[in-house]
């Protein structure tokens, strides 16, 4: 192949990524992305677009307080998510699902999320078969606002991301809200409401610069094996992205009434892990993110509360979550962890929290909740035996009119994969099957569909 | 059946250095023959820079004074190094936002009035309008230490352009600079270290790095940063083809004071340093262990590595048995030592003939790293202390085990020895418990935050451990039998292979890591040999090419 006889034009390059892989573009906005409600178009005449977003916790749950004995409409709150019982009309809960691995190895709060994020069980502790679902939605509804996909981790950990498109390839978090706060409510924000709009001129030379990096830079193909090509080919697509965000930047955003900056930045939070760190950054980064997607900052988004073999710590406490849940003796009277049923109700806590600060957003005429779908789930059930069959599962909010919520669900067995294929298919994508081998499904979860 | 092939190792160790002392001493200044083996290379890589690099280049081509406050995306570690990871990582949206923010900071500086005067070698006919003249003079230095080469025509061409039409833009030859600057820091060309060859002209179908590749390779490895022009001149003469040039270049590289960041930077990786950044003790635990102990444990550990490879050129094998460190106000309150006064961060400090202290092994920085928030881990310092120091792989814990034998601290198991022989008892846990905790066992009587310690609850705390069967009873004779663990030369030198070349290591390069073995042995483990003699080699500079690489005709226009 010699490369250097062909004329290396966008469109070439845009068919070279599409022939590959691994493809990041963005779609049309559709009609089916909208809401189906009559606050479709709200008061300002504008679409409420569907947002999607992840919520992630470590370390799965205790079943015999988790575990609602009651399925359906009018199922009862454990002890472990008592604390959910004020949202919990606003999300479904899903248990009693099965994630076989094919005869792969149980790896460590490794196996359970790659397979609930991407439908297939790796083989490997580097191994991510497929990429997470968020990116497919992504491509579908990310277009039209200035941030694609925003990544949050409240452990503060630049390693904490569940969102990703190959192992070489994973979407890095925000680990500061301050950053965040700058990102999105800083220099570069402009007030959707206000009557005024002077575009900024350094936009411009920036979107220019970058044209001219993308148009230089082709020069670089004619030296490269094929893996580096596909690897230049995703650089590309983000300058190629970055770009886009900038024309947009350009442009006069399109209202949203509810949208109120931030009157200033969050405080500083100290680095660590510890339970109260954590919680205070969640709630810092959760504020930012309800107002980004209030001000149509952006559509899609993944928050981590913890990570998989969660590091937090309590105060007081020798040891991590994760170690607490292998080392702790079960309450002879209680029959259950103590210590480590202590760390999960904290993260229900903020859950809670995230699912409130949702409903409390007022948009068009009801509220954010309602054009939102949060896929919120852990890695296993037990981290005391690594147990993957029957990791929790919430879905949160009403994905414009399209989910039931207030309801728990048992999976009597299934895959867990049919709710990352009825959460795809409610927001729209084209696929008629998810997920590999055992965990390949074309089954929705039909319960929840309105 | 590792013991038996560590033991054949060390046995054939023993008998080439028997075999070689008669040469040694009928000649002090010849070293033993040690023939390089002919090893396959691997293919041209395209790395991302790394963030140290990315920042240790920024300041060596603008000066100190340009900040480069990015933060980058983290890099799978592959074959225990991020150098490798870096050979494969794809750069996302949000990877590269930070490095457009990061461009468009530096760039602001350079033109800054501040450092303008300084930094640009000419002045413009008009502030306010485009001058080409010299936006190409400056450019065109700028764009070669960036790119690690010279600009090509259309290169150069191009960029101009970008700092003219933005100046006209503007209205300001300044701000088309920086928009220029911009372009090449965020310009692929600049953000991956890419790799070319050219063909042997002596040996048909041998293919090495061709020069500028060379240099590049040589000086992220050695300096942790971009080549400088004189590197990048000797380039540009083919010197760095003839092994005079090479070894000059070398010579020169090595004893720069710019290897100590070179240095750092390797142990940063081999030692998954950045582990610190997240490092917290439980402030009612340990409450000495603040958050500037950690940055100094941290610190501490690299400059005790540094000031003994390099400024001592000790014996590798030394660093686990010194008693020469760095203290800081904040760690002596850990080590329970006087605090020294003045205004200096850091002073020189000894521990004594009879401490309980020596070598690395015993810095707060490995004991604390390796242990939980509010006790330690014998099994996590075993692990530790295998994986990085001693590149063997620790299985990971089944997923069906029960450990709350562990946490049943009763008047029966008062020590962590106690709660761990519950494991030992165990048969599915007792196999990898023995690979670690015989290790990390020796090191309890340093508490979680590395603070030495007598007892625990109440207990006398037994130091008796063993390392590959050989019989240890406490720290310091645990940093001497790992001083003579032919495991720890060996994979100090298969990871400074491939931290330098990016290469992950298969079965294939046995031979040449034997070969690298005996000229780390010959050079008495001085480290900054084992470099030289890495840099040096042939393999270092070998690649592989397949057939579609091959059949690009233009493959060294890289730079059109």
């Amino acid at each position: 192949m010699i490369i250097k006889t062909k004329k290396f034009t966008r469109r070439r390059v845009l068919r070279g990524m599409l022939e590959g892989s691994a493809v990041a573009v963005t779609l049309p906005f559709l009609d089916v992305f909208l809401n189906d409600e009559g606050s479709a178009l709200a008061a300002t005449g504008s679409p409420l677009p569907l947002r999607f977003g992840t919520w992630f916790w470590g370390l799965g749950m205790n079943p015999k307080i988790f575990v609602p004995r009651n399925i359906g409409m009018d199922f009862d709150l454990p002890e472990e998510i008592a604390v959910l019982k004020d949202v919990k009309k606003h999300l479904n809960l899903f248990t009693n699902f099965r994630i076989p691995t094919d005869n792969k190895p149980n790896l460590c709060h490794y196996s359970g999320w790659v397979a609930l994020r991407s439908g297939a069980t790796p083989s490997g502790r580097r191994d991510l078969p497929n990429e997470s679902l968020d990116m497919p939605i992504a491509n579908a509804i990310g277009g039209g606002t200035p941030f694609r996909m925003l990544n949050f981790a409240a452990t503060g950990n630049p390693r904490d991301s569940y969102s990703f498109r190959s192992a070489d390839a994973i979407n890095p978090p925000e680990i500061s809200a301050i950053e965040v706060y700058q990102k999105l409510f800083g220099q570069e924000f402009h007030d959707p409401n206000s009557s005024s709009f002077t575009p900024d001129a350094a936009m411009k030379l920036r979107k220019s610069v970058l044209s001219g990096v993308l148009e230089d830079s082709k020069s670089m193909y004619k030296t490269l094996g094929v893996n580096d090509k596909a690897r230049l080919d995703q650089h590309y697509t983000a300058l190629r992205e970055l770009e886009g965000r900038l024309e947009l930047q350009m442009q006069k955003p399109p209202p949203a009434l509810s949208c109120l900056k931030p009157s200033k930045s969050p405080e500083e939070i100290q680095v660590g892990l510890d339970s109260r760190s954590v919680e205070a950054r969640h709630k810092a980064m959760t504020d930012l993110l309800v107002m980004a997607l209030a001000c149509k900052q952006t559509n899609v988004f993944n928050m981590l509360y913890s990570n998989s073999a969660s590091s937090l710590t309590r105060e007081g406490l020798p040891d991590v979550h994760h170690n607490i849940t292998h080392e702790e003796l079960i309450d002879e009277v209680l029959g259950i962890q103590v210590q480590s049923s202590w760390f999960l109700r904290e993260a229900f806590k903020s859950f809670a929290y995230f699912v409130d600060a949702l409903a409390r957003q007022p948009e068009g005429d009801g509220f954010l909740i309602d054009n939102v779908l949060v896929y919120a789930h852990s890695d296993n059930e037990s981290a005391k035996t690594h147990v993957l069959d029957g990791t929790p599962m919430f879905t949160v909010g009403g994905a414009g009119g399209r989910l039931n919520t207030g309801l728990h669900i048992d999976g009597k067995g299934d895959v867990a994969t049919r709710l990352g294929y009825t959460v795809q298919r409610v927001m729209g994508l084209p696929i008629d099957n998810w997920g590999s081998g055992s965990l390949r499904t074309s089954r929705e979860i039909s319960e929840i569909l309105a | 059946m590792k013991f038996a092939l560590f033991t054949l190792r060390l046995t054939i160790l023993i008998i080439a250095a028997m075999v070689y002392s008669s040469a040694i001493a009928s000649t002090t200044t010849e070293r033993p023959h040690n023939e390089e083996p002919e090893v396959s290379g691997a293919s041209p890589s395209m790395r991302l820079l790394s963030q140290s690099q990315y920042k240790n280049s920024i300041a060596a081509i603008f000066g100190p004074q340009i900040s480069s406050n990015v933060r980058f995306s983290p890099v799978q570690r592959i074959g225990g190094l991020e150098a490798i990871g870096a050979r494969s990582i794809i750069v996302t949206i949000g990877a590269l936002e930070p490095l457009e923010n990061s461009a468009r900071m530096i760039s602001a500086q350079i033109v800054s009035e501040a450092n303008r005067d300084l930094l640009i070698p000419c002045q413009p006919s008009a502030a306010i309008k485009r001058d080409d003249n010299c936006a190409k003079i400056f450019l065109s230095r700028a764009g070669r230490l960036l790119f690690r080469r010279h600009l090509s025509d259309v290169e150069l061409k191009n960029v101009v352009n970008v700092a003219g039409a933005s100046a006209e833009q503007a209205g300001d030859f300044y701000d088309g600079l920086s928009q220029a600057l911009a372009y090449l820091l965020i310009s692929p060309k600049f953000l991956y270290i890419q790799e070319n060859f050219e063909a042997d002209p002596e040996q048909p179908n041998y293919w090495h790095l061709d020069g500028y590749s060379k240099a590049s390779r040589l000086s992220f490895f050695l300096w942790d940063a971009a080549p400088d022009s004189r590197l990048l001149d000797a380039a540009e003469r083919g010197d760095l083809s003839t092994q005079e040039g090479l070894h000059r270049e070398v010579k020169r590289l090595l004893a720069s004071p710019r290897l100590e960041q070179g240095v750092r930077a390797f142990f940063e990786d081999m030692l998954i340093v950045e582990a610190f950044d997240l490092l917290t003790k439980d402030p009612i635990i340990y409450p000495a262990f603040t958050s500037q102990a950690v940055t100094d444990a941290r610190e501490q550990m690299l400059m005790t590595i540094s000031d003994h490879l390099i400024a001592r050129e000790g014996d590798y094998r030394d660093l686990f048995v010194t008693r020469n460190t760095f203290m800081s106000r904040a760690l002596a309150v850990v080590y329970r030592v006087p605090a020294h006064v003045g205004p200096v961060d850091w002073v020189p400090f000894e521990f004594s003939e009879n401490d309980h202290r020596g070598g690395l092994l015993t810095l707060v920085g490995f004991l604390a790293r390796y242990s939980h928030p509010g006790r330690t881990s014998p099994t996590n310092r075993g692990r530790g202390l295998r994986e990085t120091l001693l590149c063997q792989h620790v299985p990971d814990p089944p997923p069906n085990v029960n450990f709350e034998l562990f946490e049943n601290s009763t008047a029966e198991r008062k020590t962590a020895r106690q709660r761990l022989e519950a494991h030992s008892s165990n048969p599915i846990c007792a196999g990898c418990h023995r690979l670690t905790d015989p290790l990390g066992l020796v090191l309890e009587k340093f508490d979680g935050a590395g603070q030495y310690r007598e007892t625990e609850n109440g207990a006398p705390i037994d130091t008796s451990g063993s390392v590959n069967r050989v019989p240890v009873s406490d720290a310091i004779e645990l940093g001497e039998t790992l001083h003579d663990d032919p495991a720890l030369t060996s994979c100090l030198v298969s990871r400074v292979y491939s931290y330098g070349t990016g290469r992950e290591l298969s079965n294939d390069d046995g031979q040449l890591l034997d070969y690298f073995d005996r000229e780390f042995e010959n050079s008495d483990y001085r480290f900054v040999d084992l470099l030289e003699s890495t840099v040096t080699s042939d393999a270092f500079f070998k690649v592989e090419v397949d057939d579609d690489l091959l059949a690009m005709e233009n493959r060294n226009d890289y730079q059109d």
